[in-house]
């Protein structure tokens, strides 16, 4: 039985409870990779592709299209042709749902608050008790934790988590001395010190790239590895219709214009999506500090900073991954960077690979903070 | 951010308005309690409780408890609206809003355009509605179909805790009459609320569920049916959009009419009586302004011109069910193009 490897409802994000399985993407007996899109899966707050979570002989699709099940329901079995019909049956008659108390047990992710420094930093947190260095997410402009959804749980599992809502974001506080890189840099340093560990691995999206290398600059002492995923800091310009769009929506219809820059299929931008950034957006203050923020690193469709040199230093392991088809920041901005630089580019995904092309940056990170981790 | 349930988030929002503005006042029955009685001030805070916590915060002066006289207290409130205060009026059962119609029909709502718009009116009416409550006909009443028919009010139904906060935050920063509408089943409803101060604006819907089979438009206390309804039926293969306009004045049409072009199939949920409804509203919006989206009739769910029941029994059966909405979306749908 153990040839037999069951694909689940993932958990996407801290609230789901169950998903619905819109299509398949792949038959029956076919021969599938690990990272694969397999199916799309639709919950009440978005839509987006599965990737396979493994390698084998799709034997069997257990969950019809248009079925809404819970998370950890079957989805599908993979199995070697050597297992027989019969085992299969057995296996999916068998097989039992496990409760969500399992998964709080084991480091599923928790909601935390911080006052350091004068602020009130939340932040998410999952994996704690594992022993490895550990990770901190870094949103972008006008994100928030959440923007980690598909690779939360995937990086726990060999490490633990920290996914900060920066300072003017999320369910942090909305105040803010200057909005500048110095700032939200020594908020995420306040995060590193509450994490006990003496280094740690830094992911930053996009203007939280530029984070994590002001935080290289700033703290190299507390600093692994740093991954850029489309990060501000190599090139000087930035669609000035995000920014200014994003900061000016107050109506749905503008909000999902902005939000649709953001992916490579803006079908994925669901109404859950568009209301979650008004959520944040109504908040007394957001508005402020998302303009004090692009005023100080994004004004006018250019960027302020640039870390082109410091990674001409070598200092630490450095991965840059980028989306071939990123409408905000221009893939581009990877050209001439030294040759230790890892560089990966994902062809078909926008601004946001991290959740458009999930399986393979959670596998690539994971790969680098372990050769970082022998360094 | 926490949970909290409709009650605090009501008193959230009225408590922080009232730290940030002095002008804002609470005026109404038991809004307070016990005023005059040593010792048991604050042993009431309304009804329901929602207003508990105020006299001792912000004393007899901002939380004045009147007698039993609406036509009385409403009228001074709306005075001292046009007179420089911000009070949050309440009413506590919108039933008995009769005796004030005067105060808030003709004069609250009229002031801005009778005074050539030189007068502004930042006066706001929470008032409870609706049945579920066992409390029979003169206390379960609907009735803001009669409010939206008047202009110069604004007229807000939230339909959750999130939403109570931002729109009653809102309502007392509006320079207009709002009449605010609480359901009394839904006091004990809780959900995520920011504890920051937000602002929802009027007149732009909410979309809770997204679907291409049809639209259902539902108010307050039936949106959360009509979730219900959206998530069964997509289970059965049938995925329709729930929209929550939040407010029925001013109202979101474009929402509306976008969706009902992309499904071309409309149920409005209404828990009002059918004649003079919103249910009649948007239908009537729907069959004017996109008669050529339609691809069924427009179907209403509303509950039955009679009073409200206080057999418990025939109270269930009035009130709009998710049951409800969702054979009205299989009516129309079934055989779909």
């Amino acid at each position: 039985m153990s040839d037999i490897q069951p694909i689940v409802m993932p958990k996407w994000g801290l609230a789901m409870e169950e998903g619905a399985l819109t299509s398949w993407l792949v038959a029956s007996g076919a021969e599938i990779e690990k990272g694969q899109e397999i199916a799309e899966i639709e919950t009440s707050k978005l839509a987006n592709v599965f990737e396979s979570p493994a390698s084998g002989t799709l034997r069997r699709l257990v969950a019809k299209e248009g079925a809404v099940l819970p998370v950890g329901a079957l989805l599908a079995v993979l199995a070697p042709m050597s297992v027989s019909d019969a085992d299969i049956d057995s296996f999916v008659a068998g097989f039992v749902v496990e409760g969500p108390a399992d998964g709080a047990a084991a480091g599923a992710p928790v909601e935390r608050k911080l006052e350091r420094s004068g602020r009130t930093l939340v932040f998410k947190g999952a994996g704690l008790q594992n022993s490895a260095t550990p990770v901190v997410l870094i949103h972008g402009f006008g994100g928030d934790s959440d923007n980690w959804l598909f690779n939360i749980d995937e990086l726990a599992k060999s490490r633990p988590v920290y996914a900060i809502d920066l300072p003017g974001h999320g369910k942090s506080g909305k105040t803010l001395a200057t909005g500048d890189l110095s700032e939200l840099a020594q908020a995420v340093a306040d995060l590193i010190d509450e994490t006990g560990a003496p280094k740690v691995h830094l992911v930053g999206h996009s203007l939280g790239g530029a984070v994590a290398f002001q935080i290289l600059r700033d703290h190299p002492e507390r600093v692994a590895s740093v991954a850029g995923i489309a990060p501000v800091g190599f090139d000087d310009r930035v669609n000035a219709e995000f920014v200014e769009g994003f900061i000016a929506a107050q109506k749905r219809k503008d909000v999902k214009t902005a939000l649709q820059l953001l992916l490579s299929d803006p079908e994925l931008v669901s109404s859950q999506m568009i209301e979650g950034v008004l959520r944040f957006k109504r908040i007394e203050g957001a508005k402020e500090a998302l303009r004090a923020i692009a005023d100080r690193n994004l004004p006018s469709g250019r960027q302020t900073a640039s870390f082109r040199d410091l990674v001409q230093e070598n200092r630490v392991p450095v991965m840059i991954v980028w989306g071939g088809r990123d409408a905000i920041l221009s893939p581009a901005a990877v050209d001439g960077l030294p040759g230790s630089v890892e560089v990966v580019r994902l062809e078909n995904a926008g601004h946001m690979p991290h959740l458009e092309a999930a399986g393979a940056v959670n596998s690539k990170l994971a790969g680098f903070f372990e050769a970082a981790d022998r360094q | 951010m926490s949970k909290k349930s409709y009650r605090e988030a009501i008193r959230e929002a009225i408590a922080g308005e009232m730290r940030r503005d002095p002008r804002v006042i609470v005026i109404g029955e038991d809004v307070s309690g016990g005023t005059g009685a040593p010792g048991e001030q604050d042993a009431w805070g309304g009804p329901l409780g929602v207003t508990k916590g105020l006299y001792p915060e912000f004393g007899a002066e901002r939380v004045l408890d009147t007698p039993i006289s609406e036509g009385a207290f409403i009228g001074a409130a709306a005075g001292a609206a046009a007179t420089g205060l911000r009070p949050v009026a309440e009413l506590m059962f919108v039933d008995f809003m009769g005796v004030c119609f005067d105060q808030i029909f003709n004069q609250a709502a009229k002031f801005r355009y009778m005074f050539g718009g030189k007068a502004v009116t930042p006066l706001v009416i929470r008032t409870m509605y609706g049945a579920g409550f066992r409390a029979a006909s003169q206390h379960s009443q609907c009735l803001y179909p009669l409010f939206t028919h008047i202009p110069g009010l604004k007229v807000v139904l939230p339909s959750s805790p999130y939403e109570a906060k931002g729109l009653l935050i809102q309502a007392i920063r509006d320079d207009d009459p709002v009449i605010f509408f609480e359901h009394k089943v839904m006091y004990d409803d809780t959900a995520d609320v920011p504890d920051e101060s937000y602002t929802i604006p009027f007149g732009e819907a909410n979309i809770t569920r997204e679907g291409k089979d049809a639209t259902i438009v539902a108010f307050g206390r039936m949106v959360n049916f009509a979730n219900q309804a959206a998530d069964d039926l997509k289970r059965e293969g049938v995925s329709a959009t729930v929209i929550d306009p939040r407010t029925t004045s001013p109202l979101d049409t474009e929402t509306i009419l976008d969706s009902v072009s992309e499904t071309g199939r409309l149920v409005v949920v209404d828990e009002a009586h059918p004649r003079c409804s919103m249910a009649a509203d948007i239908a009537r919006l729907v069959a004017e302004e996109a008669f050529g989206d339609l691809k069924a009739p427009i179907k209403t769910v509303t509950a039955p011109h009679t009073p409200v029941p206080f057999s418990a029994a025939l109270e269930d059966i009035y009130v709009p069910s998710p049951a409800r909405i969702r054979d009205a979306v299989l009516t129309i749908a079934r055989g779909r193009a």
